[in-house]
């Protein structure tokens, strides 16, 4: 009985359905999608999005207060009381109308005021005037511009060099030219602010390795090429650079070429190097680096050749033998050599070199070559002639590196302070042996120094740096630039100065110390 | 599309009304497309100045002929390099030593195909040696090629007195030794040539400090700081004005120099339409209402890039428009003034004077002293605490050699004799005489009926050839007529619209001008 009673309630209904006008249906339908919508639907939005009106948008153009364009610089600062020169930087300093002896200019061999570099900028004024008003590419490419170009590639014995006409914008337009985004640089902890700005403008993915530390590239090295084995589509576009200096202004210390070209081969990165400092210094022509190396490694290699068949030919034919292999010296090894002719060639400007195969491509791609217009051809004309005085006189090198042997030598055991670089480095820093715990301090003690020593008529400078846009940012330090003056006269003026600073310079004590216990500095040895 | 211009700019607002070229129309009709309504009427108050400007499109036929060319320059292109794969044709290109052939490639293969075989056709009209100072009459070495320009051979003959329409020497500054830079040789032998020292550590000569007086002086602002290299003055010290969390506006045809400092400032860069206000005013109330993407941060400063006259278009900024917008919406404005300063306004002291605005408007006044002045270098002026800014944290200034001396003594005698300080008033008549030359230039391409760009004023004067092949064939016709001029393509153009390039100098006689 209850199931036909049930059952009738169905009938009825399915009944109901279809006598039921049609726009109750729809409704019903929509109100069911709507349940249906409801259930699955967030029951409220997280953002609640409306744009913002006229109004509310000029309310917040009249709020927004920028920044001030410059934040204020405290008056005291050093580069606001700068020191100025009067007369030239030569070896003998005018600073603030105070004759000095000069070790803060990097003149290091002397040619800034030679008059044979200034006879012929001369020449090269009265015929060309100064400017070039145009870019290499548009007419300002002038016939001294190619001569020193090829000047320079056969100094370096390189197939072709680029010149720049700014040093700072030489590495710094060189390594975008090349290095793009996604390619890898594996770069010194210690390299200069221009490479630095190049690897920045190049985009690139850059692996820093420990200063000078060899063991740590190769781990880097042997990381990436774990990785490109992961991703082999990969590794066969991305291009590996090693950036490194010869002598590293940051430090003044040598880079290890011959174990950086094993590395090269080893991990197929190429090299780029950067000679700011060590051209026209190291080597026994003043090539810089590679030079240095080239003989020294060529020499090793067969002197401790195991076979005494070849260690007789080197004795037999031993001056024919260098030779020959100086021809396969390092500078092939060597990808791209940049340097600026702002230190040894007392020019401005720099220069690239290499095989034309690498070089060439700036031409059309270096930033600074392409956009800028070219160096005056009076500079150009100034950096040939240094480079024939150059050649004429290797003797100039080595007179340098012992001279530097020598400062070293001297300055070594000062208490409180420590030199810091090679002893053949024309340009080291003097650093406090401990730091007084903050910068500042340390900043304070060292210009104290430096203002000791300017009234004792030796011109020095405080190595200065861009505290937040360096990567690693080197302690505070002074920097002393050595010189090379090639004539007897100059030298032996030098060596006048020299016994009077001697003479003038007794022991002065250091008033503020860490320790504060007084340190003395033995007399400044100056040659 | 060809028309990065965006129209013709009349009476200080914005028409987009871009000429109507009827692209079937025969070529004879170009000369309708050249804006002539613009009348010159407030000479005397150069703030109402009308700024008449032309950007004038091409007819159809002519941009089907450029892709055409191109067509067929990539098509020939390929051919080739698929002889040198296959041997049949000598590769003239360097090649990668044998020992570093399994390296990975330094250049990647379609980089250079352009170089390889579009340039390399027509680089002889590009580096061509002169052996004399670019004047107004220049001469340049005669180069051949034997092989199809892969390396010139040099003929040891000269080709004398060509007329220099490719140098930016604006005043005649540059020229050959004369009586009147007896100072310079002065300084020369006093000095040498370089510094061999920073400007922080022992490379302030007094040199540097007078001519930096002397700058702010001549620029009417109360500092200025001088940098050796333009093009590092612009990409040094961008990043010491801005970092992140800033914002960068910068007009699309800016200067490299200007895109690598922005680049390397780490700030964020968007680009407006070139010289457009419209565009610049968006991009300025977007930024100002809906802060730094993603966290809605406010932005810590706007700085807006633009330079005072564009190279490749020879356009001047509209500057009253951008300053009235720089104070609306509280921004900066740094103006790169490399091609303006000397160059325009009455007395040669670049686009503020133009205007007859006060340069303390503009934030930062940037220019270079390798055009008008015949040097090299830069520098950057303004408030005094701007300069005091620089002075301690530009990039240049901490790492860079400073200037050479005697260079500084050629733009310190160049300011001097614009200034009247030496005497005479043959300073301001060559600002006059510039003037007059680019006016009368000018008009004289507008009546032979080249389509030119740019604003009339100005002393940069592009002459658009579009087609490929025309670039070469005109430069190579225009050098054996004795006139050198610079032409430039792809990709320092947009591709379509390759160009040559006029600079007028005041040195230039009517008989010189008149030769074209």
């Amino acid at each position: 009985m209850a199931t036909a009673t049930e059952q009738w309630v169905l009938v009825e209904m399915v009944q109901a359905l279809y006598e039921a006008p049609a726009y109750h249906l729809i409704l019903e339908g929509i109100l069911i999608l709507w349940i249906i919508r409801l259930l699955f639907s967030k029951t409220y939005k997280l953002q609640e999005r409306s744009d913002l009106t006229v109004k509310e948008k000029e309310e917040l153009i009249e709020e927004w207060q920028p920044e001030p364009l410059v934040p204020p610089v405290p008056k005291d600062h050093p580069a606001l009381n700068y020191n100025i020169v009067s007369g030239p930087p030569s070896h003998k300093i005018v600073v603030n109308g105070k004759e000095c002896i000069n070790f803060a200019s990097f003149n290091f061999l002397g040619l800034l005021d030679n008059p044979r570099v200034k006879a012929a900028a001369l020449a090269s004024l009265k015929k060309y005037g100064v400017g070039t008003c145009g870019p290499r590419g548009f007419y300002g490419t002038f016939d001294v511009h190619l001569d020193l170009e090829d000047r320079l590639a056969k100094f370096m014995k390189t197939e072709e060099a680029i010149i720049y006409s700014y040093g700072f914008a030489t590495i710094a337009s060189a390594i975008p030219a090349y290095s793009k985004r996604g390619d890898i640089v594996f770069v010194d902890r210690a390299a200069c602010f221009a490479i630095q700005k190049g690897l920045q403008a190049s985009r690139s993915d850059i692996k820093l390795f420990k200063h000078n530390d060899m063991a740590d590239l190769e781990r880097l090295l042997k990381e990436q090429e774990i990785e490109d084995q992961k991703n082999p589509r990969k590794a066969r576009v991305t291009r590996r650079f090693i950036v490194v200096e010869g002598l590293y202004m940051n430090t003044g210390t040598i880079c290890p070429l011959p174990e950086l070209v094993k590395l090269k081969y080893k991990y197929k990165a190429r090299i780029f190097l950067e000679e700011s400092l060590s051209f026209g210094v190291l080597g026994e022509h003043g090539r810089g680096v590679t030079e240095h190396y080239g003989i020294n490694l060529s020499l090793r290699k067969y002197s401790q050749a195991p076979e005494s068949r070849e260690r007789n030919v080197w004795t037999l034919f031993g001056s024919r033998f260098k030779q020959m292999l100086l021809k396969e010296n390092l500078i092939d090894d060597i990808d791209l050599i940049s340097a600026n002719m702002e230190n040894a060639l007392a020019s401005i400007g720099g220069f690239c070199c290499g095989r034309s195969f690498v070089i060439d491509h700036q031409r059309l791609s270096g930033q600074g070559y392409c956009f800028s217009a070219s160096l005056p051809p009076l500079l150009a004309a100034a950096a040939i002639e240094a480079l024939n005085i150059m050649e004429e006189n290797p003797g100039i090198f080595a007179v340098l590196k012992e001279k530097c042997r020598q400062i070293h030598k001297a300055l070594q055991g000062i208490s409180g302070l420590k030199v810091v670089g090679e002893s053949l480095s024309p340009a080291f820093h003097l650093q406090l042996e401990e730091s007084t715990g903050s910068r500042e301090q340390d900043v304070r003690l060292l210009q104290e120094i430096v203002d000791q020593c300017m009234n004792r008529s030796i011109a020095l400078t405080q190595a200065r740096y861009l505290e937040k846009e360096e990567k690693c940012l080197p302690p505070p330090r002074v920097g002393s630039f050595q010189s090379a003056l090639p004539t007897s006269l100059c030298f032996k003026r030098r060596w006048l100065g020299a016994s009077r600073v001697e003479t003038i310079w007794s022991p002065f004590p250091l008033s503020r110390t860490s320790t504060g216990k007084k340190r003395t500095t033995p007399p400044f040895y100056c040659l | 599309m060809a028309n990065p211009g965006g129209g013709t700019v009349c009476n200080g607002k914005l028409h987009n009304h871009k000429k109507q070229s009827n692209g079937l129309q025969s070529r004879n009709c170009t000369k309708n497309g050249i804006v002539k309504e613009a009348q010159q009427n407030g000479r005397t108050h150069f703030y109402d100045k009308l700024i008449v400007e032309s950007f004038e499109e091409a007819p159809l036929h002519v941009m089907v002929f450029t892709y055409m060319g191109y067509g067929i320059g990539t098509l020939f292109g390929y051919l080739r390099d698929f002889m040198r794969n296959w041997g049949i044709e000598k590769c003239n290109a360097a090649v990668e030593r044998k020992e570093q052939r399994d390296f990975v490639p330094l250049y990647q293969d379609f980089e250079n195909f352009y170089t390889r075989n579009l340039y390399m056709r027509i680089r002889d009209n590009w580096n061509r040696p002169i052996c004399s100072a670019p004047g107004a009459l220049f001469d340049v070495m005669e180069r051949v090629s034997d092989d199809y320009n892969w390396t010139f051979r040099f003929t040891g003959r000269v080709i004398k007195d060509v007329i220099n329409m490719g140098s930016y020497n604006f005043l005649g500054l540059a020229a050959k030794y004369d009586e009147s830079m007896r100072t310079i040789k002065d300084v020369l032998e006093v000095y040498g040539t370089g510094v061999a020292s920073t400007r922080h550590e022992m490379g302030t000569l007094d040199k540097h400090k007078e001519l930096e007086d002397l700058v702010a002086k001549f620029l009417n602002v109360e500092a200025a700081m001088v940098f050796g290299m333009g093009f590092a003055t612009n990409s040094m010290n961008i990043p010491a004005l801005v970092g992140k969390g800033c914002l960068i506006l910068s007009d699309e045809l800016n200067h490299t120099s200007l895109v690598l400092g922005a680049r390397l400032s780490g700030a964020t860069i968007r680009i407006f339409k070139h010289n457009n206000t419209q565009s610049l005013e968006k991009l300025l109330r977007d930024a100002v209402i809906y802060g730094q993407p993603r966290t809605r941060r406010a932005w810590k400063k706007i700085l807006i890039l633009v330079e005072g006259v564009y190279s490749m278009e020879g356009s001047i900024v509209h500057l009253p428009q951008i300053i009235a917008l720089k104070k609306k919406y509280k921004a900066y404005l740094y103006i790169d003034e490399a091609h303006s300063i000397g160059a325009v306004g009455p007395t040669g002291r670049g686009v503020t004077e133009f205007f007859g605005l006060d340069p303390h408007e503009v934030d930062v006044l940037m220019g270079t002293f390798t055009k008008s002045f015949g040097a090299a270098g830069g520098y950057i002026a303004g408030r005094k605490d701007l300069v005091d800014y620089l002075r301690v944290h530009s990039h240049s200034a901490v790492y860079a050699s400073s200037m050479s001396p005697p260079i500084a003594e050629q733009i310190i005698r160049s300011l001097k004799h614009l200034m009247g300080m030496d005497g005479t008033t043959q300073g301001l008549q060559r600002v006059r005489q510039l003037a007059k030359n680019t006016r009368y230039f000018r008009q004289r391409l507008q009546e032979m009926g080249f389509i030119i760009y740019g604003n009339e004023n100005s002393p940069v004067v592009p002459l658009l050839l579009y087609m490929p092949g025309k670039v070469a064939a005109f430069a190579r016709h225009m050098l054996e007529k004795k006139i050198g001029v610079v032409v430039v393509g792809f990709p320092a153009t947009p591709l379509a619209e390759a160009r040559a390039r006029f600079c007028v100098s005041a040195a230039h006689t009517r008989e010189m001008l008149d030769t074209p």
